[in-house]
Parts: structure tokens; sequence; C-alpha cells
């Protein structure tokens, strides 16, 4: 039985992290809410303490908190407030108070370093069936708001005139960013999550004609990313998390520079 | 103009009873009246914060009135034309792909659609790469891939220079005369967008006045609005109104003041 191994098991939780966090990085990506996501995540180590002090499973007090969060930040982000500097305000207070709330918590080991940066190596099965079941419902999600979800982002009024109510599509993204965020902690922790968004559609974008083609594209890079970071962490015995996240950064600059060449290509 | 029935004509599609809107404590809208009917060109004229795009959200159904009501003709079906698209770079977007949002058509309609516009050559391009004028044609083809009844446009021309705006509205009304469809706008650019409609309503906060272009462009409400900084409105139509207006309003016009 594959499961029986762990590096199988963190092979697949890498690749259900992937896939799920490619299509809705897209619709970050789209909508510019890079920092979105960082202030999700980064709260979500708040609700890790909150978790462990309640001696409730780690997955369900981070998407608790993430939820919070997300929802918080989506309100706000309606009204006539400076949003860039409330959200960099919202995301370090939540990652400062996250930490310090960690070690209020003794008796418990924790080590912190798994939530910030993951511990892929050791995902259970249990850990596994919850990003698996995390990532379809995201992934299942995602697909049947597809069309509504790129009007919304296109343009409100242009959704409003095509009976879509874009307030509904923006609590399904929201929706979906929290339980990516709750999934991904033991795969690549908290401050890398936004990386896993990000990077993958950035250096799909680059070779994509279609938002649907990015968004496969952004899933096949997600992947190989996972798996070659838990390769090259392995031979090299580098911190997992870290590692995945570096080999998607040398992507997305692989991509990028072949996007430069072809462009100056065309030009001449 | 396609031949209508008076009874089709006589049935509004989307009207609005002294419709008030207040949106976090100001007074947008204050008893608003007006109707679209099957197959007229109405523009909806007024200087910046005069409630224009508020009182288009409202008749869309996208604002709901604090008081009065909207009443649009069930299963009416709308074709909208928002002010701008602002794509992200980062989206990449075919411009038939574009028109399959959100719902999907066949390309021979897509391709059609965007012919009848004039921009059948842009439709494997990036919408992110389109001009502003290729623009406003893809949305304008986007538009009326349902056959709408009534095509809705805020501020459609915005960006473009005088002739394109010129060309862009003797589309329209091409467009009224083969689908039949109405058409709403709301505009400020006053004199190209005055002469192709059939009825303009200048509103500033109320329905200031209403009428035919020649009417609105002499009413002495429309002149205090607009002073006589708009002197291409009013040479368009001055020649012909040497007779003088007795206007008949029958609601205050605090505006004026």
């Amino acid at each position: 039985m594959i499961l029986d191994s762990f590096i199988w098991r963190a092979a697949l939780a890498g690749v259900g992290v992937a896939l799920a966090a490619a299509p809705l990085g897209c619709f970050v990506v789209w909508r510019r809410l890079a920092y979105f996501g960082d202030a999700t995540a980064h709260a979500a180590i708040l609700g890790v303490a909150l978790a462990l002090s309640a001696g409730l499973p780690v997955f369900l007090g981070a998407l608790v908190i993430a939820l919070a969060m997300a929802s918080l930040v989506a309100s706000l982000s309606g009204r006539n407030v400076a949003m860039d500097t409330l959200l960099g305000v919202l995301a370090h207070s939540a990652l400062a108070i996250g930490i310090v709330a960690v070690s209020f918590l003794d008796g418990v080991r924790i080590d912190l370093m798994a939530f910030l940066f993951g511990d892929i190596l050791a995902v259970s099965r249990m850990d596994l069936a919850v990003i698996w079941g995390g990532a379809m419902a995201v992934v299942g999600l995602l697909g049947w708001r597809w069309s509504a979800l790129l009007t919304a982002t296109l343009n409100e009024d242009l959704a409003r005139a095509s009976g879509i109510d874009p307030q509904r599509e923006k609590l399904i993204l929201t929706l979906t960013l929290a339980v990516v965020v709750a999934v991904s902690i033991k795969v690549v922790g908290v401050l890398l999550i936004g990386a896993m968004l990000i990077v993958p559609p950035a250096a799909a974008r680059v070779f994509a004609k279609t938002p649907e083609q990015m968004a496969v594209l952004a899933g096949g890079i997600g992947v190989t990313s996972a798996l070659g970071g838990l390769a090259a962490s392995w031979h090299l015995d580098t911190p997992t998390g870290p590692t995945i996240v570096s080999v998607a950064a040398a992507i997305f600059l692989a991509c990028t520079i072949f996007g430069l060449i072809r462009r100056t290509r065309q030009q001449a | 103009m396609p031949e209508l029935s008076d009874r089709a004509r006589d049935m509004s599609l989307i009207e609005a009873r002294d419709v008030t809107v207040r949106l976090g404590g100001a007074t947008i809208l204050s008893h608003v009246s007006l109707t679209i009917r099957p197959g007229e060109i109405v523009t909806i004229v007024g200087p910046n914060g005069s409630g224009k795009s508020t009182l288009l959200k409202t008749l869309l159904g996208a604002v709901t009135p604090t008081q009065g009501q909207v009443i649009a003709r069930p299963g009416l079906r709308v074709g909208y034309v928002p002010q701008k698209l602002h794509i992200d770079p980062t989206l990449p977007l075919p411009v038939l792909r574009f028109l399959s949002l959100p719902k999907a058509v066949p390309k021979t309609l897509a391709r059609k659609s965007l012919e009848r516009t004039g921009v059948a050559a842009l439709a494997d391009r990036q919408v992110a790469d389109l001009s502003g004028g290729q623009m406003q044609r893809v949305l304008l083809a986007r538009a009326i891939l349902n056959d709408p009844e009534v095509l809705v446009l805020d501020e459609a021309t915005q960006g473009l220079d005088q002739s394109g705006s010129a060309a862009f509205y003797r589309l329209i009304e091409d467009l009224r005369g083969d689908l039949g469809c109405a058409v709403l706008m709301v505009s400020h650019e006053l004199h190209v967008v005055m002469a192709a409609s059939d009825r303009v309503i200048c509103l500033n906060g109320h329905v200031c006045c209403e009428g035919a272009p020649e009417h609105v462009a002499s009413a002495p409400e429309y002149r205090a609005l607009f002073g006589t900084g708009t002197q291409g409105a009013l040479a368009l139509y001055r020649h012909e109104h040497n007779h003088s207006h007795d206007h008949a309003h029958d609601h205050p016009h605090e505006a004026a003041e």
C-alpha cells in the first residue's frame, strides 16, 4: 500500500494542494488579491494556536479563523478604505498575534516552524484525506461557478446585467481561499501559502491564451513544483515547503525569460 | 425604424415610478419617473454627480430604490455596455471567448455579432490588447448577442475622440434599425448624443426636463445646468427655435435655481 510510505503521502499531499491552489490562484492574480491571500494565510496561525489550546483539530481551527479573516477583509474591501495599508496591518498583526498565542501554549510541545513553513513529511493518512477532500471541494466549486466568477472578475456591472450577483461570487472565492489555506498549512506552512497561489499562475500566464489554459497550466506547474521540491529536499536535505516554493520560483523565472526572448524575437 | 403596432409601442419595457434613492444618507435621486418604450432611443444627460449612473443601475436592478419602484417587463432581454472594461493584463482572454461569458454561444453567432459591429477581424485577438474604440465595439457585439429588447449604454464613448464617438452613435442607430430594440444611454457628450436621440431626459437628482432633443436643448432648466459652455448642443438646435416654449411641466424645478 503506497499510503504506508511517508514519501508517497507527502507527494500526494503536495499534488492535492497544488491542484486546488492553481485555479484559485488564477483568480487571486486576475483580481489582484495577493495581499488578501497573505492576510488570510497569516491569520490561520492564530487558528492553529486556538485549536491546539482547545484540543481541536488544527485544520478546523485554521479553517474557522481563515474564514473569519477572509470575510472581514472581503467586507472591508467594498468600503472606501485604503485597502493596501489595511491589509498590511491585518496580515502582519494576525501573524504576530498568532505566534504570540502559540508561545502561550506550554504543556504541548509545538514545533512552530512546522506551522510556519509546513511539515509535509509528517502528513498522516487523516491529513491526506482532509487535504484531498478540501482540494476536490475547492476545484469542484470553482469549476461549477467558473463562468460566473470570470464574468464578475471582468466587470461587476456586466455581471449584474447578466443576472450574476458579484457579491455571491466574491463569497465563493473567500470560502475557497479559507479552505485552501487550511489544507495547505501542513504542506507549505502559513508563510508560503501565498506563494503556492501566486507563483504557478504567474508562470502559466506566459503560455496561456485562455483563462482555462492558464488554470490547467498553473496546475501542472504547481504539481511539478511540489514533486520536484520534494525530490530536491530529499536529496539536498533541505526544508521541504521552502524547497517546493523555490522550485516554483525557478520555473517562474524560466517561463518569464522565455516570454521575454519570445517577445523580442517577435518584435525583431 | 421597424414597424411596431400602437399596442406594442404603449407597452413599456422598463418603467420607473416615483423612484427615490438614498445612499449613505445622501439623496441621489428624488421622485424620478420615466418609461422606456420599445424601439425608442432615450438619452439621459446631466452634470457630474447628477445621479445618471445610479439611475441606470436602479433601472437595471443593481440598486434598490429607497422609495418608489422599477418595473421591468418579465423576461426582458437587456444588452448592457459598461462604461469601460478594465481587464487585468494577467488575464488571457480572446475576444471570441469573452463573447461566450457567462453563457456559451455558438462561434458562428459570435462572429456574426462581431461583423455587425465592424470588428470581425478582432475575433482571435486578446481583449487586453484592444484599443478603446475596438473595445467598445466588442462590448457592443457582446451586448447584442441575445437579441436584446433594450440596449443599455453607460457613457459608452468615454475615451473616444469626436469622430470615433460620432461613428459609434451612428452604429447604435443602425443597430436599433436592424434589431428594433430600444436604446437607453447615459452620456455627457450632449451635442452628439442628443442628435441621435428620440427623447432626452435631463437629470440633476430629479428629472429637470424631458422631451425631444430640440425641446430639451432650449429648455431653461437645461441651460441653467449646462450654461453656455455647450455651444455645440445649442448651435445644433437654436436655428429652428425662434418660437417660444411654454414649459408645462408638472413637477417643481428646484435644480434650476
